[in-house]
């Protein structure tokens, strides 16, 4: 104990960032799973339905398939990028999630106040895109290193994609940097604060000095092609270029490139969340006629917990009527506990943020699910010719409302 | 010894053997690699100075913007590994004199200055805010001809792109 006394900060951090990566790596593992129920649903198909009730332990069985294929190195590779690659795809996506604050309030650890998220920078932001530079690296390099030209092509064309959409991305946010005036996040959600005649949030997509619409297309749509998401998934388009940069990747190395996209889209989710939609901040003000919103997170697992047993009863196999209902039973627990005096204001930031981040991971899939791919010229044009210039004129006009306003 | 010494110590090995390595690799993908290598120990030194911002700049117009340009362009022209040269007649009687002429110089120039303290201790270093209420209040003109100059540049790569038809 005397050494966690001595060092605090050191181990304060490395309980946040083992607790977080727990949390994350497990959030990832059921956003694939989620991602392939709801195109499945929305192409009317079921989706994975074998492996356990409604395919929860596809995930796990996915997980153990990537550890135990063989791991093949195709001829003539260079050995140290090839197997660099992965890893600084992966070790640069799960960092961005360390500088992401998710609640207001302090946690205590070891008897140390600390904030809900593991880092608090001054140029937050900044860092953030720092990181999200470098990533082009592992598809690049990974593309490159594969000694096979479909990876290549793969991975000159991502390059070329990350390079075009990066500036719109950059430029995006300036809008909400000069409307906030730092780059902290929790500084950024702070300026959020309060309502437009006890209503509308001030949120920076709706409120502010120019409500940042243009900025938030802007920003989403050059963040689906930075992540390399369908409709922009040309560095991997199957019908041309088989896998694109990952096609020499087997085994864990490819669920590392597969993780990374995963977790990217975690990144600007929560990022989307943060510049844009307030963050940790409830949508309904603080009045008393709204005090009811406070029993919003219970209410939300309660239904859950309820869809879960009565779901549950009825299931075919005698396996998901038994697991079904139990989770039902554990979310109707946790329910109960949130609800508790003192943890109910303290689970208000965390659940808002939480649901709004919900919400972009799902119409993530659902573009994926709607829109057909460009074709590579196409995307260049909607890169250089659409988001550039709107991204600029939104940092003109927002400077000019910013102005005007503080006359 | 203090932390930061030891990480100063740390961080300057590294971005000297990124440096040395730069020069020994024979292929440009991993010159360009230990390039970056380079770059990022020269942001965590700036990290460690307090320059924030610097560092970050640093990361993003050097390592994330300049970096991936110059892997682009090896991986675009397809360049091999480079022939090793034993030290051709114009490195042996120009390069390595000059060389150690300038290898001497700065070791001379950091003896001379290392009685002299360069900044109290103890002084915040400037905050992003402060930076940039220098740059555009006492330096806009010089970012002014800067932002000209780049301009300039990009207009050249248009000309210079669209010759052809």
């Amino acid at each position: 104990m005397s050494l966690i006394a001595q060092h605090p900060l050191f181990f304060v951090s490395l309980v946040k960032v083992i607790a977080l990566l727990l949390l994350l790596m497990t959030a990832l593992a059921y956003l694939t799973w989620l991602e392939r129920k709801v195109v499945a649903h929305m192409q009317s198909r079921w989706g994975p339905y074998r492996a356990g009730p409604h395919g929860l332990l596809q995930p796990l069985a996915d997980g153990l398939k990537f550890l135990f294929k063989e791991d093949v190195t195709p001829g003539g590779v260079d050995r140290f990028v090839y197997y660099l690659a992965p890893f600084l795809s992966l070790s640069l996506a799960l960092t961005s999630i360390a500088l992401i604050p998710f609640g207001p309030d302090d946690i205590l650890i070891f008897g140390q106040r600390t904030t809900l998220g593991i880092a608090d920078l001054n140029i937050g932001l900044l860092f953030l895109f720092a990181i999200t530079s470098l990533g082009v690296y592992g598809v690049a390099l990974a593309g490159w290193s594969s000694n096979s030209k479909y990876p290549l092509l793969g991975g000159l064309r991502s390059s070329a994609q990350m390079i075009s959409y990066e500036l719109s991305l950059t430029m995006s946010v300036v809008g909400v940097l000069l409307m906030a005036g730092t780059f902290n996040l929790r500084e950024i959600i702070a300026a959020q604060q309060g309502h437009v005649w006890g209503l509308l949030p001030r949120w920076n997509i709706i409120a502010g000095p120019l409500p940042q619409l243009l900025g938030f297309f802007c920003f989403f749509t050059a963040a689906i092609a930075e992540t390399n998401r369908l409709p922009f998934d040309l560095p991997e388009a199957e019908s041309e270029l088989v896998a694109g940069f990952h096609t020499e990747y087997a085994s864990f190395k490819f669920a590392m490139f597969f993780l990374s996209e995963y977790a990217s889209m975690i990144t600007v989710s929560c990022l989307a969340t943060v510049l844009f939609f307030g963050g940790w901040l409830s949508p309904f003000p603080e009045a008393q006629f709204w005090a009811w919103t406070r029993f919003l997170p219970t209410a939300a697992l309660g239904v859950g917990c309820a869809l879960l047993i009565f779901d549950g009863l009825r299931y075919t196999t005698l396996l998901g009527r038994i697991v079904l209902p139990v989770l039902g039973l554990v979310l109707g627990g946790l329910a109960y506990v949130i609800a508790q005096p003192g943890v109910i204001d303290f689970i208000q930031g965390p659940f808002w943020f939480l649901a709004k981040v919900f919400f972009f991971l799902f119409v993530y899939i659902w573009v994926r699910g709607t829109l057909p791919r460009f074709r590579y010229d196409q995307l260049m044009a909607v890169g250089w010719k659409l988001l550039l210039p709107a991204s600029l004129a939104n940092v003109v006009l927002t400077s000019l409302a910013v102005v005007v306003s503080r006359r | 010894m203090t932390l930061e010494l030891i990480l100063f110590f740390l961080l300057a090995a590294v971005a000297v053997a990124g440096a040395v390595n730069l020069i020994l690799q024979r292929h440009p993908i991993h010159s360009a690699l230990s390039l970056i290598v380079v770059m990022g120990a020269l942001a965590a030194l700036y990290l460690l100075l307090g320059a924030e911002f610097i560092a970050a700049v640093q990361i993003i117009v050097y390592a994330g913007a300049i970096m991936v340009l110059f892997v682009l362009v090896i991986m675009l022209l397809n360049a091999g590994e480079e022939e090793r040269t034993n030290l051709s007649r114009m490195a042996r009687y120009v390069g390595l004199p000059v060389g150690f002429f300038l290898l001497f110089e700065l070791a001379y120039v950091m003896a001379r200055a290392a009685g002299t303290q360069a900044a109290a201790p103890g002084v915040a270093p400037a905050s992003t805010r402060q930076l940039a209420t220098m740059l555009f209040r006492e330096f806009v003109l010089p970012f002014e001809l800067t932002s000209i100059l780049i301009l300039i540049a990009i207009l050249g790569a248009v000309v210079l792109a669209r010759r052809e038809s």
